[in-house]
């Protein structure tokens, strides 16, 4: 039986973005990662085109994170140098680039000097040769330190650098557009605001081909379904001609999910719930896996179980 | 779903006879879209008519109804593609197999399991909403069934392929009014005759989606009205697509072939890319996920996703606006105050649990806002703060008048020691994330 006509018809592209640079490019990654330039929603290749896969960053970091002993192990004793980390997420967890958050640098914790934090981005460099997404501790002021010499000492790679956001981001496009990295906007789980910093970015002059968005990451069960619904929106608004919203988006699901009681709490604390070492990893994929449907082109990840099982769920359906 | 006036007009005499009491057909059109009129207030309209015109305003997915009794589970009737639209209507129910190479003693300790998956977060029980009982191969399915029947707390879905497997089956357990599963191109009309027989909605596949809308025709000819399209995970993008494409055509198109609720069946998954893929069909777009594993760190992230993507996005999500003990907190311990927002609460509360330190959270009811919404709607202000606080009696629980106020209501703390007796407001931090270090540091 003929079926009625049902595809949508979608006026825009998503901005096709790419991370990392090779030789010829002023670089020294093995290769470079591309993500965006959709002309559908996530799947539905009938009515336009998906010429990248989504893609996953593997989670490192300049300090241990406070995540339970039981996904730590997962992961391996690796954890606690950011150069091996990085080293297993890219040949035995099978990563496509890298994501390193220098919580270390936290005032409030190791507080990391940003000459130390420039040594281990570049450590990481010379270690591996995906293309490496860089963010800071989350304090503005220490962050402006450290992302200064981190971004000078990858000059030249074309990283990712997170975040801008409005009360940083003429230091974040300055130290980019020196030292030729990419920039993620972000905003607090509020699409309005997701747009202003898009807006703000490009009145200084940056080309908004070079920004991935950054609408924070909700854990599965802790506000998912806001940011799920904004990425769908904010999808849904680019592929419909809004320029400031027709950005590539990330998603942190590794660094958030370990957070939330139902990926970190052993069956002790939840009785009936399961083991966590099954349970943390199962978390953070289906919370990646989601996200992907919503819109999301790199998920960052942390748990090999959970990676591999995100790599497979993306081979089967994209 | 709604009318237009048009579309009725059309159906209309349109002879302008204003035997109906208004001047026009084109008026009683209008009365009738805006549902102040019934149209059989127009005398000459055709039967043709009525019927073609109460057919139209169904809803446009149908509601489908599996089980009796107090074990039924109902899904369609979706209306919108995207939940921000509107909101998606009703959960996604998950099915768990007993699959054919059970014995009795092992299909007996599945439903077991299957009853005892029952699980209680934010609030809200989850459970597994159907047991879906494999026919296939099992040696009496008769009595497969009826062990099955007599033992589960939800209801069923028989599963065969065989219309006369299936009728052994459903003999045997008709009054719990299962949903049998499934026919295809071969065996649609008898399926259709065995389902329209006992009054029990039939799953049907097809080998694509035009395949499918021929066969809920035929079946529907047959006399089978409650339907539902079946899926399988062979090419789970394919699956995603066409869930799509039968939701747009009802939703969108109004095409009734495809105006059914939808069920995924997970085929030759390991448990976690069950669980991933399985959350995935969950969100977008089955009506019944049918799996074949049960722990609960498989079905808990699916039921949480479940849980979260149906949650209607119109209605601020909230918590009671109570005293809430976080650990075991005594009288010497910290004491704070936040939103009734459930986003800021669990925030709050699940970044105070890490801290390990046991704390007083006060919640007070800024009706579903966060901090600072609720403070530029002036939903929050010192005064309700200090009267929350008196009634929650929190100044006989501990020694101390010291409270932690949100980073983000700095302003507060000046009043609040003015007004009240807590006499030292300690400004805390602007997320929630900073509150264990915070906690560290100011509560030694």
């Amino acid at each position: 039986m003929a079926l009625p006509d049902i595809k949508e018809k979608w006026t825009y592209k998503i901005n096709e973005v790419t991370i990392g640079a090779i030789e010829q490019e002023g670089g020294t990654r093995g290769k470079t990662i591309t993500v965006g330039g959709q002309t559908t929603l996530p799947l539905l290749s009938f009515e336009g085109n998906i010429p990248n896969k989504p893609v996953v960053a593997g989670y490192i970091a300049n300090a241990v994170p406070d995540w339970p002993d039981t996904i730590l192990k997962g992961i391996g004793d690796e954890v606690k140098s950011p150069v091996e980390w990085a080293q297993k997420s890219v040949q035995e967890f099978k990563v496509d680039l890298l994501s390193i958050k220098l919580i270390g640098a936290d005032p409030h914790g190791k507080n990391a000097t940003a000459e130390e934090c420039a040594k281990t981005v570049s450590d990481v460099l010379k270690a591996v040769d995906v293309p490496l997404i860089i963010w800071g501790c989350g304090d503005d002021e220490k962050d402006s330190l450290v992302l200064q010499a981190c971004a000078e000492a990858a000059k030249g790679e074309n990283c990712l650098i997170g975040s801008a956001k409005e009360s940083n981001y003429r230091t974040i496009v300055a130290l980019c557009m020196a030292n030729k990295h990419k920039i993620i906007s972000e905003a607090p789980v509020d699409i309005n605001i997701g747009k202003q910093v898009n807006i703000l970015l490009r009145d200084i002059g940056y080309n908004l081909n070079d920004v991935i968005m950054f609408q924070t990451t909700a854990a599965l069960g802790y506000g998912f379904d806001y940011v799920y619904t904004i990425s769908e929106r904010a999808r849904i608004a680019g592929l419909k001609g809004d320029a400031l919203m027709a950005l590539p988006q990330i998603c942190d699901v590794g660094g958030e999910v370990f957070r939330v009681k139902e990926a970190v709490a052993d069956e002790d604390a939840l009785p009936g719930w399961g083991a966590l070492e099954k349970r943390g990893p199962m978390w953070e994929a289906v919370c990646a896996g989601n996200y992907l449907q919503a819109g999301a082109d790199i998920v960052i990840m942390a748990h090999p179980v959970a990676i591999k099982n995100i790599r497979q769920a993306i081979d089967k359906l994209f | 779903m709604a009318l237009t006036a048009m579309q009725i007009y059309k159906s209309l005499p349109r002879t302008n006879c204003k035997d109906c009491g208004l001047p026009t057909c084109m008026a009683f059109a209008m009365q009738v879209a805006a549902k102040r009129k019934a149209l059989a207030e127009c005398p000459h309209i055709s039967a043709e008519a009525q019927t073609d015109l109460s057919e139209a305003s169904a809803p446009p997915m149908k509601l489908i109804t599996i089980g009796a009794g107090d074990k039924t589970f109902e899904f369609g009737q979706e209306t919108v593609m995207f939940r921000h639209e509107e909101k998606f209507m009703r959960p996604c129910g998950i099915a768990v197999k007993i699959p054919a190479s059970a014995n009795d003693d092992e299909a007996n300790a599945k439903v077991g399991q299957i009853n005892n998956s029952v699980f209680t977060r934010v609030g809200e029980k989850l459970k597994v909403s159907l047991c879906a009982v494999c026919l296939d191969g099992v040696s009496n399915p008769a009595a497969r069934a009826a062990l099955i029947a007599g033992k589960s707390n939800v209801p069923l879905i028989l599963m065969s392929e065989s219309p006369g497997t299936m009728k052994t089956a459903l003999d045997a357990v008709k009054q719990v009014k299962p949903l049998i599963y499934k026919a295809n191109s071969t065996t649609v009309e008898d399926f259709a005759a065995l389902a329209a027989g006992a009054g029990v909605p039939l799953a049907i596949s097809g080998s694509s989606v035009e395949e499918l809308a021929e066969l809920t025709v035929k079946a529907k000819n047959k006399g089978a009205a409650n339907l539902v399209l079946a899926f399988d995970t062979d090419k789970p993008g394919e699956t995603i697509r066409s869930l799509t494409i039968a939701r747009r055509a009802a939703i969108k198109k109004n095409f009734r072939a495809l105006g059914y609720p939808t069920v995924v069946e997970m085929k030759g998954e390991t448990p976690e890319s069950e669980t991933v893929i399985g959350a995935m069909f969950a969100a977008k777009y089955a009506g019944i996920l049918m799996i074949d594993y049960c722990e609960p760190w498989e079905l808990l992230p699916v039921m949480t996703t479940i849980q979260d993507i149906f949650t209607d996005p119109q209605v601020p999500n909230t918590v009671e606006a109570k005293l809430y003990e976080i650990g075991s907190p005594g009288d010497s311990s910290p004491v704070m105050f936040t939103t009734n927002f459930s986003l800021t609460y669990f925030s709050v509360a699940g970044e105070v649990e890490r801290s390990r330190i046991p704390a007083y959270i006060s919640v007070v009811d800024t009706e579903g806002l966060g901090v600072l919404n609720a403070y530029a709607g002036d939903k929050i202000s010192v005064e309700k703060v200090v009267k929350t606080i008196a009634s929650q009696k929190i100044a006989e629980k501990v020694k101390h008048r010291k409270l932690i106020i949100p980073g983000l209501l700095p302003i507060f703390r000046a009043e609040i020691e003015d007004t009240s007796e807590w006499k030292e407001v300690i400004i805390g931090p602007e997320t929630a994330r900073e509150i264990p270090a915070f906690l560290a540091k100011v509560w030694k």
